[in-house]
């Protein structure tokens, strides 16, 4: 019985130490990180458009578009597809997608899609595509937005994140369309 | 492409070479010297001990270790799961989260009691974030057992006869204040200075740029994937686990990720050969459980780059490799890297989602848990690996026809009793689940209580990728893993149960043994090495060693690989 008593106080400090003390001092150290460890966010004419890092659906032919989402970008909940790669099923959505993707954009070759635009994300929320991904759709938006082509091309070779050592490369979409909108 | 590759390859020599160090002082952490962080713990180590009247100088032997360890362990199985079963009503619980169901908290907290973090439920809308942080103690703790174990068994190993093993408590606080705590604190404030939220408001309201209203989940994060890593639990805060972006925001967090995992199970091993003064028998096993892990990864990292054949006949290029299920931010080479290092390490947290992986990382991925000895979780991957090594010195000394001797000890029929049994073990209880599934699956039988219509329809995919899927759920449990073929409808009563069940078995019975072996043999005269004593730090041994993993390993799960994710290959070509 005895035993049982110091295994309970043993247990409470032990709580006290890691669920308590260890997570109250992270939160004092995220007070001095962007945002205030709060998530950093991205604001537009004084008005918070997104999370820089979540993903954000975006299907009008003004914007640049991020990859499939399995949960539609839905920011309170996360995940893949989870179909695996023989799936019929699955196999004939890809095919919708690619079908739908060429509709935007008829002057495509189905070679120039990169997988990446066609395949869902693990977390459903990924707020990356890769420059080839961006510059595919470049002529669809200057189309719609009446812009020189050229001026976006441009644009969107600002935003890429080309890494010279290590991880492959990268656009942010909502970084991109929210620079896309200061364009005049 | 290229600086995919070079990214796996430097993130693995980085963990390799902070691993060394830090086995230096885990070894004089279990020794008790004198080390830089003492004027700050011990203070905090004699207090806990104090106030909890905990004598941590009592010398124990093998059966006290055991006894203190599941008495622990039971006590914090019951705070967890009444946690978990109100937390609806408790308090911390912005997003006003219900409480769970008994089976699914029976499940979860089973599951992160034993190291394992299967997660039948979604963070953003399954836990409360009081329930986050209780997990989190038991991410430390659990951790800290594993380790603590080790512990003993390295105490064991030492080259003289006595039962006399050290304490439990102490080895246990040691491994949780002055490892696990710095470490995670370290890991945690690298996240939030890279975009990981740590904070106690709830969900966030926005409307995004294209003007759709979106919520967007945050919580208390950092700190809890501090733990999840450098323990090897690998539950994730969010649903999608290391994958989300808050999770896992960048590719230079990932790599911190990747290295947080691989640290301690790396360092254990060479802990060891610090503690013992045989270094050269650690970098034996060390270089065994590399040899196996790269002979995982190579493929793993090949099949993923090269994409999927099927959506390539459609005209789509697999230039970027397979995409499905994985985050452009981290690319296929890391996350086939990372699929095979959170298996081999149980830690079981994924950067992509394991079901969409290609059939031949799908197969490795299941290999690399099956076999469950290479590096392993935090302080159990040793335990797994010492069953091994006690078979192989059992089957050497049979082949040379000598007594077999470990470590000056005689290995006798009641220790090979219990390494054949644990070995068998494992194997026994990924089949057996595996096959009442299966036989439910395919009978499509109507499953009443136990799930909410017929049983076919708890898979998300058809054919061999759905037999793949409960494969992977029982191996994931028995190996202690926690990652998932997550498409599989889990979060019932049948799966909940079976699996808790495979859970707690497959953790505790594998700590039992072990230190069982180690306890007797502890006892025994030692036999100083003479010239008919079969060396144990040699690459012979070391190849022995591999075969035994490797022949019980193929002879327990080919037929079920052949079945699955191998078949599904060849359907795919």
């Amino acid at each position: 019985m005895k035993n049982i008593f110091s295994i309970l106080k043993f247990t409470f400090l032990l709580v006290i130490l890691f669920a308590v003390i260890y997570p109250l001092a992270i939160y004092g150290m995220a007070q001095f990180s962007p945002n205030k460890g709060k998530g950093e966010t991205i604001t537009q004419n004084g008005r918070v458009v997104g999370y820089q890092k979540i993903g954000q659906k975006f299907n009008t032919l003004n914007y640049f578009w991020g990859r499939p989402s399995a949960v539609d970008y839905n920011g309170a909940g996360s995940g893949g597809s989870n179909k695996g790669a023989s799936n019929e099923e699955y196999l004939a959505l890809v095919q919708k997608r690619i079908d739908t993707f060429l509709i935007a954009h008829p002057y495509l070759n189905k070679l120039q899609i990169p997988a990446e635009m066609v395949t869902a994300s693990g977390s459903g929320l990924d707020p990356n595509i890769s420059p080839q991904g961006a510059l595919i759709q470049v002529k669809r938006v200057a189309n719609e937005r009446k812009i020189a082509e050229k001026k976006i091309k441009e644009l969107v070779e600002a935003q890429c994140n080309r890494p010279s050592i290590m991880g492959p490369k990268t656009v942010n979409v909502l970084a991109l369309n929210v620079a896309l909108n200061e364009l005049k | 492409m290229n600086t995919e590759v070079f990214g796996v390859i430097s993130i693995f020599i980085i963990s390799l070479v902070l691993a060394i160090p830090l086995g230096r002082y885990i070894a004089k952490i279990y020794a008790g010297d004198k080390t830089l962080l003492d004027p700050i713990v011990n203070p905090i180590e004699k207090l806990i001990f104090k106030v909890s009247g905990i004598n941590a100088t009592d010398e124990m032997n093998w059966k006290q270790h055991l006894k203190a360890l599941l008495s622990v362990n039971m006590v914090w199985f019951f705070l967890c799961f009444f946690v978990l079963l109100t937390q609806g009503m408790l308090p911390l619980n912005p997003d006003n989260n219900p409480s769970m169901t008994a089976d699914l908290a029976f499940n979860t907290a089973i599951s992160f009691l034993v190291n394992c973090n299967l997660q039948h439920y979604s963070g953003e809308s399954g836990l409360s974030y009081l329930s986050q942080m209780v997990l989190m103690f038991l991410q430390f703790v659990s951790a800290g057992i594993g380790m603590a174990a080790a512990a003993m068994v390295f105490l064991a190993m030492k080259e003289r006869a006595t039962d006399k093993l050290g304490n439990f408590y102490n080895f246990f606080l040691k491994s949780c204040i002055r490892v696990l705590l710095p470490l995670s604190a370290v890991v945690a404030v690298i996240l939030i200075f890279s975009g990981t939220p740590m904070t106690f408001e709830g969900k966030d309201k926005i409307v995004t740029l294209q003007g759709d209203t979106s919520e967007v989940s945050r919580g208390s994060a950092a700190a809890f994937i501090g733990i999840k890593h450098i323990g090897t639990n690998g539950g994730g805060f969010f649903g999608a686990n290391s994958a989300h972006p808050l999770e896992n925001p960048t590719y230079f967090t990932n790599a911190v990720e990747l290295c947080a995992q691989l640290l301690i199970p790396f360092a254990m091993i060479f802990a060891l050969g610090f503690y013992l003064k045989k270094r050269k028998f650690s970098y034996v096993v060390f270089g065994v459980m590399t040899i196996g892990f790269l002979l995982l990864v190579v493929p793993t990292v090949i099949s993923e780059l090269n994409g999927n054949p099927a959506i390539e006949r459609m005209g789509i290029t697999q230039a970027t490799g397979a995409m499905e299920g994985k985050e452009v931010r981290f690319g296929p080479a890391i996350s086939g890297f990372w699929s095979i290092a959170t298996t081999v390490i149980s830690t079981g947290s994924v950067n992509s989602m394991h079901d969409s992986a290609m059939p031949v990382a799908g197969a490795t991925q299941l290999l690399a848990m099956m076999i469950n000895a290479f590096y392993g979780g935090c302080g159990v991957g040793w335990l797994n690996f010492y069953v091994f090594i006690i078979l192989a010195v059992f089957i050497s000394g049979l082949m040379v026809g000598r007594t077999p001797e470990f470590l000056g000890k005689k290995i006798e029929a009641r220790e090979v009793k219990i390494a054949a049994f644990i070995a068998i073990l494992h194997p026994f209880l990924i089949l057996t689940g595996t096959a009442l599934a299966s036989y439910l699956a395919a009978n499509d039988t109507a499953m009443g209580y136990w799930f909410s219509g017929n049983a076919a329809s708890w898979l998300n995919n058809p054919g061999h990728h759905g037999f793949s899927e409960m494969l992977y759920e029982y191996t994931s449990s028995a190996a202690n893993n926690g990652s998932g073929f997550e498409g599989l409808g889990d979060n019932n009563p049948f799966w909940n149960i079976t699996t808790g069940i495979v859970l707690l078995l497959s953790r505790f019975i594998p700590i039992i043994g072990p230190l069982a072996i180690a306890g007797l043999l502890a006892s025994k005269k030692y036999i100083p090495e003479s010239a008919g004593t079969l060396k144990t730090d040699t690459t012979i041994f070391g190849v022995m060693v591999f075969a035994v993993i490797a022949i019980i390993a193929a002879l327990s799960f080919f037929p079920a690989l052949a079945l699955g994710p191998l078949a599904e290959y060849f359907s795919l070509k």
